[in-house]
């Protein structure tokens, strides 16, 4: 993809922060509303897939290394299954929530019924949203980048 | 009546579906074609969760004066519907990756030219 | 609780858990040294075949077991995935974890020079992961789950050499065909959650009615599965996904197979266990359609396989359409079991059939590995560019031997044993059937000797005077399966006894499955 003109450059540049401000909102609260590590990542992506089409895939390409986010793929996912194995050594259950009501980081209790969203709830589910978060933002702009780049050059492997 | 509509559009995304599949030559439209039948796979899921004037099952919001779980729509068909969406997306992907790579050893997409794994 | 005993209490998770986290673990290990990536995937392997063996030891002698995930015990309602591990599971995830322990053995030298390889074995350890999933759970839903991964994972494992356009249209037309596959198992699972609102398989198994939308269920579930298993009418996938990709990479495509095949074993068997019975259009049995039709297209695929792989000339798809053929003895063999449900002979051909998995995964995989160590050396597909092996490559030789006789079903071989188990039992339903049977190994037996005489006999080809013996890594991975089916060739009451018949018992003894479960609540 080649670059765009000003103004859809400068419409992405506003648009940018939201997209991303909205994607990190929604990984962070995977654990209150509907969405998580997925959806949120999705929208981060779709925000980078805007800086895709609006500055280039080459220009992208040559800020962003495909094997830097290779490795934060693989990395998010270590985070997944070390929680799950953590839970095994806390709780003595594999993927047990040893955070929940515990009192400390993510670890109150929120009360049944009709109250407020308690962000500091949930255990160990938004620590696993954010590795999900963490792989999907990567797993998924290395496809959209990869695809772009290589559908934009003539000689590529 | 009127709530067998969703089934039938089930039904009718499946086999609109299945015909490219079957029957069109163009890699592309193949790929198309079993998006759509997940489509239709998921939109059947989301179907069986839904209730009548539920609300979304999530506790700590529910709106003063309802009893859970009876007015709440199922969740487990939702998670199973959001599951088979991410695999649906790395299907996808891997599916367009392939398709890039034989369009750029064949320069074709027809199902008909690029065959050469025959007998 | 001893150390021991809280790890045996874990291990069904810890079996699924290890060779995910080397899965993510190998790119990093990668960046130090590929040397070091290549033993860590053994070891992972090893200790992941460590749990297999330790929890593999403890359901032979104490029964099955359930694992709960995120909690210690069952409880109601029954929302959590269940992991539930009986003989039959143990016995495919043996078989699973050994075929990717051979793997990795033998593309340490096979794919030596290639690059990707961080990727090839981030894929490997999650192919093997998938498998044993669908080999474990307990959960219909997880099932469908670790079914697409073994099939993105493979796919992008077919496509493996990348440059050649037929990999890559071997893996489009897999990953067509599995994804298909996949969303109709899924539009099943749908059903079955609509009716019964569980998702689990002891308590799907417990409720199911055998109502109309379960005949249509079974026929989506059995044409899905089939299809990955490589059935016959639907068997086209194999020959252009086995002949276009490492040998090594077969090995593992076809434990992804032979898991898809354990899912059918698991439906009809467990899911379907109680209704069986349940007379159907004139006054039939179920058992006795099914169990026909199975046998039906069992045949097909054993006469297409043997009789596709007499007129090829590429080596890799001729031993692909003969895997196609074993496929058939499998399904021949459950076939028979179902439809004679409930006497004696059918326990004894579900013993043939549960034996054969075991020995189609060592016999061809043996000769895949032979294949791949000629296409080594020499660098060539065809039969007709190859002469006169015999005389550089005296191991290999030897090794494609067992290979051909024990594929053939040959005494001493282990092929023999399993394939005189179906024979006997095949000819009390129908003694024609077992006729067909046994003409289908006889051609096989044919077309190796031809496959034999024309790569290993004859003129030495003045292009192949300098050809060496295969690596020795390659060598230890083919010498490994060639002993496995010497062994089960001599002994075969020993893995009879303490593999084979445990799980045919523990697949006929549904209603044991279901307590299991059921009964805990």
């Amino acid at each position: 993809m080649s670059e765009m003109t000003k103004i859809v450059k400068t419409t992405a540049n506003i648009l940018f922060p939201f997209t991303m401000i909205f994607g990190l909102y929604v990984i962070a609260h995977g654990h209150l509303t509907p969405g998580g590590g997925f959806q949120g990542g999705a929208i981060v992506v779709s925000g980078c897939a805007l800086l895709l089409v609006a500055y280039g895939s080459s220009w992208v390409f040559d800020r962003i290394k495909d094997k830097r986010l290779a490795a934060f793929e693989s990395l998010g996912a270590i985070g997944f299954i070390t929680i799950a194995f953590l839970g095994l050594m806390f709780s003595a259950v594999f993927f047990g929530n040893f955070l929940a009501g515990s009192g400390s980081l993510f670890g109150t209790t929120p009360a049944t019924g009709s109250t407020l969203a308690d962000f500091n709830t949930g255990g160990v589910l938004p620590l696993m949203n954010f590795a999900v978060g963490v792989k999907v933002i990567a797993g998924l702009f290395v496809i959209v980048l990869v695809m772009a780049y290589a559908s934009s050059t003539k000689e590529w492997g | 009546m009127i709530e067998y509509i969703p089934y039938i559009g089930v039904v009718a995304m499946i086999l609109i579906g299945l015909y490219p599949i079957l029957f069109r030559r163009n890699l592309i439209k193949i790929v198309i074609g079993i998006s759509i039948i997940e489509s239709g796979v998921n939109l059947f899921l989301i179907i069986l969760g839904y209730r009548d004037g539920g609300v979304a099952p999530i506790f700590t919001s529910l709106p003063p004066g309802t009893t859970y779980p009876e007015e709440m729509v199922l969740p487990v068909p939702q998670a199973l519907t959001l599951t088979s969406i991410v695999i649906g997306v790395a299907v996808l992907a891997l599916m367009l990756s392939l398709v890039m790579h034989i369009y750029r050893k064949y320069g074709t997409l027809d199902v008909q030219k690029i065959r050469r794994l025959k007998e | 609780m001893t150390f021991l005993e809280t790890l045996l209490a874990h291990s069904p998770a810890l079996v699924i858990a290890t060779p995910l986290l080397s899965a993510f673990l190998v790119p990093l290990v990668g960046r130090i040294s590929p040397r070091i990536r290549d033993i860590f995937a053994l070891v992972m392997l090893g200790v992941t075949g460590c749990f297999i063996g330790l929890l593999a030891s403890d359901v032979l002698s104490h029964g099955s077991r359930v694992y709960v995930f995120g909690a210690k015990n069952l409880s109601v309602p029954l929302v959590r995935i269940l992991f539930e591990v009986d003989s039959m599971g143990m016995f495919m995830a043996i078989i699973t974890v050994m075929l990717a322990g051979i793997a990795v053995i033998y593309s340490w030298s096979f794919l030596q020079k290639q690059d990707g390889l961080d990727k090839y074995y981030t894929l490997l350890l999650l192919v093997t992961t998938s498998a044993l999933g669908m080999e474990l759970t307990g959960d219909i839903f997880n099932f469908f789950v670790f079914l697409e991964i073994s099939c993105i994972a493979s796919c992008a494992l077919i496509a493996f050499w990348v440059e050649e356009g037929e990999a890559l249209e071997a893996a489009f037309k897999y990953i067509v065909v599995s994804s298909i596959g996949a969303l109709f198992v899924l539009f099943a699972i749908g059903l079955l959650y609509a009716q019964y609102n569980a998702l689990n398989i002891a308590t799907l198994a417990h409720l199911l009615q055998f109502s109309f939308l379960d005949k249509i269920i079974l026929v989506l579930l059995l044409v899905s599965l089939g299809m990955k298993a490589g059935l016959a009418p639907m068997h086209m996938w194999i020959p252009d996904s086995y002949g276009r990709t490492p040998p090594s990479i077969v090995l593992l495509i076809m434990s992804a197979t032979l898991a898809s095949f354990y899912g059918i074993l698991r439906v009809i068997f467990t899911m379907y266990g109680n209704v069986l019975t349940t007379p159907l259009r004139f006054s039939l049995p179920a058992h006795l359609i099914i169990g026909w039709i199975l046998i039906a297209l069992a045949i097909v695929s054993i006469l297409i396989g043997v009789i596709m792989a007499l007129i090829q000339t590429d080596l890799l798809r001729l031993i692909a359409y003969a895997a196609v053929a074993e496929i058939g003895y499998m399904f021949l063999a459950i076939g028979t079991s179902i439809a004679a449900l409930g006497t004696t002979y059918a326990t004894v051909a579900l013993q043939g059939g549960v034996l054969h998995i075991l020995n189609d995964a060592i016999d061809i995989g043996l000769l895949f590995l032979v294949a791949g160590a000629i296409y080594f050396v020499a660098k060539k597909r065809s039969l007709d560019d190859i002469s006169g092996l015999a005389r550089n490559m005296k191991y290999t030789t030897v090794f494609f031997i067992i290979g051909l006789l024990a594929v053939a079903g040959m005494p001493p071989l282990n092929g023999f044993t399993s394939k005189f188990l179906i024979y006997e039992s095949v000819y009390q339903v129908n003694p024609i059937l077992s006729i067909i049977a046994l003409l289908g190994s006889i051609l096989l037996l044919a077309v190796f000797i031809k496959v034999f005489y024309a790569a290993f006999l004859g003129p030495e080809l003045p292009e192949l005077k300098d050809v060496k013996e295969a690596p020795r890594s390659m060598l230890l991975a083919m010498g490994f399966l060639a002993a496995l089916a010497v062994c089960i060739g001599l002994f075969p009451n020993i893995f009879l006894d303490a593999l084979v018949k445990p799980a045919a018992t523990a697949l006929l003894d549904h209603a044991q499955y279901i307590n299991m479960v059921v009964g805990g609540l």
